[in-house]
């Protein structure tokens, strides 16, 4: 039964992926030209949440490593972009690539370090890596503004000498525009080789070592690739709010973006994505009309997705492991 | 391939021990470009223990594995597949999600040219390969079959072929005919009598017919310790083997 809609889901219901990414943007794009600046707003921070979440999908889907800790390569690429702003540089694609590549390098030996875990260990380690982030946003003053964030970030220029973008619809372009662009690039990794190695390594380690592929260097590489992801939605959240404080990369976030790739199904983009905007807007829906329920909500939210996908965040991050490495032989006697 | 009468993969002092247990104890095994050789001996007896050490996956607590001339003691898993040691598992270890079709691309995929992974002409002929492979073991009808809807013999069949792909110099079969129906045992030995003459294979096996049609040397492991090796004919006959199996359920008859 779950099987079957998760098929679908999988498949987008028979219809090619580059039908619904087309279908998506089209529609992503009327939105922009219908709605009032203030919902326009709140769509910018979901399509930079959005890429959080594809971060996290292309890590706990396809290469098998359920991540909490996404949120700080998000907060380097949020910061990165905050800073490089405060200094001049507004041009959109410097502010986009530094932040992609400020978070892989952040992520390179963090990579090194957490891919030799699997499992609850790897969420553990990835939670302790974006808790350590967000206190270091809280604390290093000098460099984050401490508890007060950074405010006053000049507007980002979408192109060089373009003017800056100001009008909520403006912004909500460009983030449409940069949101569509990496979804499309990580669709077609995952559809090179690339992808079928990454699934090879979650589906079974040991067999992938037995055809001579380095495991780890290819988890390593995961890791470091979707850092860079979640950097790029880092700087589309400091072009949309021209503010970051501490708060936009805690725990909740990580947290929230889980929930949403486990609801989305984990190994489909846009499930993802349709999942971290469905738990987005019941997060500020429920804000607005039951105040202080919302956590309850998104509880109940997760139970039910937990509920019809049985397996849930333990289902993405299971590995198979039939034949242990170490196998003791019982003598017989 | 040199044709030297150096090995190509052996076994000197191998020794695996578990606590008070000695699973494999100061084995010596020489396997020469073109041996068919055979592993038996009771369960427990240290068969699948031994092929881990050769393949990597269990470090020996004492001893070396030399391939082609090399120390090979020390390497990963990973390492020694690069190097040309193809294996199957007890378990037919498959990717599950992938199709048969993408299971042996990913199976060749570190044996054939660079390892760019953008190349999509390398996957065009990986694929051909494949596909003409799947043919060979039967599952010709099943390229696009995911290899978790595959059955047990399937799954075998898979895993084999995918082992073959890599065009290893020495390849280790942990119980290839294991749960295997006839069918699917002709295709079996069909796709073994295939192998190229200068590879060199391990198997262990507990299926007479399977030893007898494949290996030209046998060797017999008892509690960790060679007990005998020699023609499958010198091996039945011998009569410490037949002692050995006397009284266990895979009498050697």
């Amino acid at each position: 039964m779950s099987r079957s809609w998760r098929a679908v889901l999988r498949r987008g219901s028979g219809l090619p992926a580059p039908v619904w990414g087309l279908a998506t943007t089209a529609a992503l794009a009327t939105a922009g030209c219908l709605a009032d600046p203030y919902t326009l707003s709140t769509w910018t921070r979901i399509l930079s949440l959005g890429l959080l979440a594809l971060s996290v999908a292309v890590l706990a889907g396809t290469a098998g490593l359920p991540s909490l800790g996404q949120v700080a390569p998000y907060a380097v690429g949020a910061y990165t972009t905050a800073i490089l702003a405060r200094h001049g540089i507004t041009a959109g694609p410097v502010q986009l690539a530094a932040a992609a590549a400020a978070a892989a390098v952040f992520c390179l030996p963090i990579g090194i370090a957490v891919s030799r875990t699997r499992g609850i260990t790897f969420l553990m380690a990835t939670l302790a890596v974006g808790e350590l982030t967000a206190v270091a946003a809280g604390q290093w003053t000098t460099v984050t503004g401490g508890t007060d964030g950074l405010a006053g970030i000049p507007a980002t220029q979408p192109w060089w000498g373009t003017a800056p973008i100001l009008e909520d619809q403006a912004v909500y372009g460009y983030a449409v525009a940069v949101a569509v662009a990496v979804t499309a690039v990580l669709w077609w990794t995952l559809r090179t080789p690339a992808g079928l190695l990454l699934q090879g390594c979650r589906d079974d380690e040991t067999r992938m070592r037995a055809s001579g592929h380095p495991v780890a260097r290819y988890l390593v590489a995961a890791y470091v690739g979707a850092g860079a992801i979640a950097g790029i939605g880092g700087a589309l959240l400091v072009t949309g709010q021209r503010y970051v404080s501490p708060g936009d990369v805690g725990f909740e976030v990580s947290a929230l973006v889980l929930l949403a790739v486990t609801i989305g199904g984990g190994r489909s983009l846009g499930g993802a994505l349709a999942a971290v905007a469905l738990v987005a807007l019941v997060r500020d829906w429920a804000a607005a009309t039951v105040p202080g329920r919302g956590p309850l909500l998104l509880g109940a939210l997760f139970i039910a997705a937990v509920y019809v996908h049985p397996k849930g965040m333990v289902g993405l991050g299971r590995r198979r492991r039939q034949h242990p490495p170490v196998e003791v032989e019982v003598p017989s006697s | 391939m040199t044709q030297t009468s150096r090995p190509q993969l052996s076994a000197r002092g191998l020794t695996r021990r578990y606590g008070a247990f000695l699973a494999v104890d100061d084995v010596d095994l020489d396997l020469a470009a073109g041996d068919r050789h055979a592993l038996i001996g009771p369960n427990g007896a240290g068969k699948s223990t031994l092929l881990n050490l050769l393949a990597g996956t269990i470090r020996p607590t004492a001893g070396q594995v030399v391939l082609a001339g090399r120390d090979i003691t020390r390497l990963r898993p990973a390492r020694r597949a690069r190097l040309g040691i193809g294996r199957t598992f007890q378990t037919p270890a498959v990717l599950e999600s992938l199709t048969a079709l993408d299971n042996l691309v990913v199976a060749a995929w570190r044996h054939t040219g660079t390892h760019t992974a953008w190349r999509p002409a390398r996957r065009r002929t990986l694929t051909a390969r494949g596909l003409h492979r799947l043919d060979e073991v039967g599952l010709g009808d099943h390229a696009h079959t995911p290899a978790r809807e595959l059955s047990h013999g399937q799954r075998r069949l898979l895993e084999i072929a995918g082992a073959l792909s890599a065009d290893p110099a020495v390849l280790l079969l942990d119980e290839p005919a294991a749960g295997l129906a006839e069918h699917d045992l002709t295709l079996l030995l069909d796709a073994l009598r295939r192998l190229p003459a200068q590879t060199a294979v391990l198997l262990v096996e507990h299926n007479q017919d399977v030893v007898t049609t494949l290996a030209h040397t046998v060797t017999v492991l008892h509690h960790g310790r060679v007990l005998a090796t020699g023609t499958p004919h010198a091996i039945h006959t011998h009569p410490a083997v037949a002692e050995v199996y006397l009284g266990t359920p895979h009498g050697t008859g």
